[in-house]
């Protein structure tokens, strides 16, 4: 590792250790950098509980899409990760949960079938042992290379959302820098709670799109978490180092009810 | 070269048609048995197109079917409600402060029994089509879905959609009031509801806007429409920096009935009058009415219950991957 590296937001030079021990937000800005996934189970998760599942699926090029092989062939050298999200389960505080993380390095975090499926298996888990579920996403949107099975993960897991809610499971969304398209306009905007980071970027249309379709003035923070937040779409923006407490107390207090008080 | 659009690929076709009718105009004002060889060359003009229209919809590859699912003159959802239903009574409110004319819905009568109609709608004129916002929903348009299926849930009347949207609205505003949300809240309810509901892809099935009322017991499409994960040009714009290469885009997609129906992503592919459904429009929505209330009498047969867990396992199953061994030896270690 670099001794020193330089800020994306604010560009001044950081300290590297000081910069992930501040759990990769900029001391000076408060830019929060993009995680890896297992930088995300590592500072959320009490250490050692990430038994990690779903680790053998991999995509099989449905479509045989021009390129597409080559890419997922890189995304899996580069990042060591089978597809854009790991799964499995972990405990928070002591409380178990079945929690899917999203890898926005592994071709934008998109999801295709791989993706979609342990996003279902996700809450099909928690269903299974009656348990919470965090997911924490970090996505373009739907991959277009998987065409139209792609656009069919959006069902397939508002679906399991569905079966979620029925047995009446905590289930959280945090929207970590970017949550787009595809998936936040399936399982991510039907949590029960829905959290957001710090200026992440949050939207349906690439915002150039939306900014073409409109004549009107467009807000400066369009698109962030803030944007979402005074919309409504968003319940709280927590900077990084709240997330663990604030997920904590969460899944306590959303499971903790008794019937009669 | 390919054409960039439905009108300008079926050209040849139509000044074919022009000139047939104005040989027609001609023969008419002499009068008949005057020019028995312009009456002759009518017939065989016809035989050829008869043949062109043949050839051009029987081979229709993936950039010409986005093109006639385009099409202007291809039948709307209003088009096919009107032929296939009887009394439907448009209900509008979304009652959350917005109105939205791209999503249509109200009850009608097929045949003997209410059900619940929903479906984009698109416009043909310049007002229309301002008016229809091209057929691209806004979060009101999927709130008043989510709540005439609601109204369908209590009062136990099955729901049928037609999908015909190139997307969801990508607009500021849309994007303020939770397009997303409501999206996803479209097809949150669609998992719950307990009575038989089928969709019908009638021209595009655009991404999240289509996926939006689409989550149904059946799913049929037009042999001609397409379903897709984005617009084929946004996809060469994406990949390729080259949204002039959409045709590629459109057969890298896979996006058409026939590729859809291999997928397992939809139960059925209706046939198309020759020509596609715009030519014979009545001809096409019998067709589609004739596989709704087919697909209808088998869902009737089933409980609430299991009408809501099969549309469940249906979407369950969506998807193509790989299942490795490092699975299987991580689950018989555990």
């Amino acid at each position: 590792m670099e001794a020193f590296l330089q800020c994306a937001g604010c560009k001044k030079i950081l300290f590297a250790l000081e910069f992930e021990q501040s759990f990769r937000v900029c001391p000076h800005c408060g830019h929060h950098h993009r995680l890896t996934a297992a930088q995300r189970v590592e500072i959320t998760f009490d250490p050692g509980s990430f038994d990690e599942r779903d680790t053998g699926l991999s995509s099989s090029n449905p479509l045989r899409f021009p390129e597409y092989q080559e890419k997922l062939e890189s995304a899996v050298e580069r990042t060591g990760l089978g597809d854009s999200v790991v799964s499995g389960f972990a405990t928070l505080d002591g409380v178990p949960v079945s929690t899917a993380v999203a890898d926005f390095a592994f071709m934008g975090g998109s999801m295709g079938s791989v993706t979609g499926e342990k996003i279902a298996r996700t809450f099909e888990r928690a269903v299974e042992i009656n348990c919470p579920v965090i997911v924490f996403c970090a996505s373009g949107g739907a991959r277009m290379q998987e065409g139209l099975l792609s656009l069919m993960q959006m069902a397939k897991t508002t679906a399991l959302v569905e079966r979620t809610r029925s047995m009446r499971l905590p289930y959280i969304a945090v929207f970590t820098d970017p949550t787009m398209a595809g998936v936040l306009a399936s399982f991510a905007s039907v949590a029960d709670v829905i959290l957001a980071e710090p200026k992440a970027l949050v939207g349906f249309a690439g915002a150039r799109v939306s900014k073409q379709a409109q004549v009107a003035r467009v807000p400066d923070d369009f698109q962030t978490a803030e944007f979402c937040r005074r919309s409504g779409m968003v319940d709280r923006i927590v900077p990084r180092r709240e997330l663990r407490p604030t997920l904590a107390s969460l899944v306590k207090m959303l499971s903790g009810g008794r019937d009669g008080g | 070269m390919a054409a960039k659009s439905w009108k300008e690929w079926e050209k040849p076709l139509l000044d074919l048609e022009d000139g047939i009718a104005k040989l027609r105009e001609q023969v008419a004002r002499m009068g008949k048995g005057e020019r028995p060889d312009l009456e002759r060359q009518i017939v065989e003009y016809e035989k050829t197109r008869d043949n062109y229209l043949e050839v051009m919809y029987s081979r229709l590859g993936p950039w010409e079917k986005v093109l006639v699912a385009r099409a202007e003159r291809r039948p709307y959802t209003l088009d096919y409600v009107g032929q296939i239903f009887r009394g439907f009574l448009e209900l509008e409110g979304d009652r959350r402060g917005n109105a939205d004319p791209a999503i249509v819905g109200g009850p009608a009568m097929l045949d003997d029994s209410p059900v619940m109609v929903l479906g984009h709608q698109k416009g043909r004129t310049v007002q229309e089509r301002a008016f229809r916002n091209f057929g691209m929903a806004k979060p009101e348009g999927y709130r008043k879905a989510v709540r005439l299926m609601d109204l369908a849930e209590r009062f136990r009347l099955p729901v049928i959609t037609f999908v015909d949207t190139p997307a969801a609205d990508p607009g500021v505003e849309s994007e303020s009031r939770g397009i997303s949300e409501a999206i996803a809240a479209s097809m949150l309810k669609m998992f719950e509801l307990t009575v038989p509901v089928i969709s019908v892809v009638i021209g595009e099935g655009g991404s999240g806007g289509a996926i939006g009322i689409a989550c149904a017991n059946r799913v049929l499409m037009q042999e001609h429409s397409i379903y897709s994960v984005i617009p084929p040009e946004g996809c060469a714009a994406i990949l390729w920096r080259k949204p002039e290469m959409g045709p590629q885009a459109a057969a890298a997609l896979r996006l058409t009935a026939q590729n859809a129906l291999e997928f397992g992503v939809v139960d059925e592919v209706l046939p198309e009058p020759k020509g596609g459904a715009h030519r014979e429009p009545g001809e096409a929505a019998e067709t589609v009415k004739n596989a709704i209330v087919r697909h209808l009498s088998e869902l009737r047969n089933k409980k609430p219950e299991e009408l809501k867990s099969d549309r469940h396992e249906k979407f369950r199953k969506m998807g193509v991957f790989a299942e490795g061994a490092a699975q299987v030896a991580q689950e018989l270690e555990t």
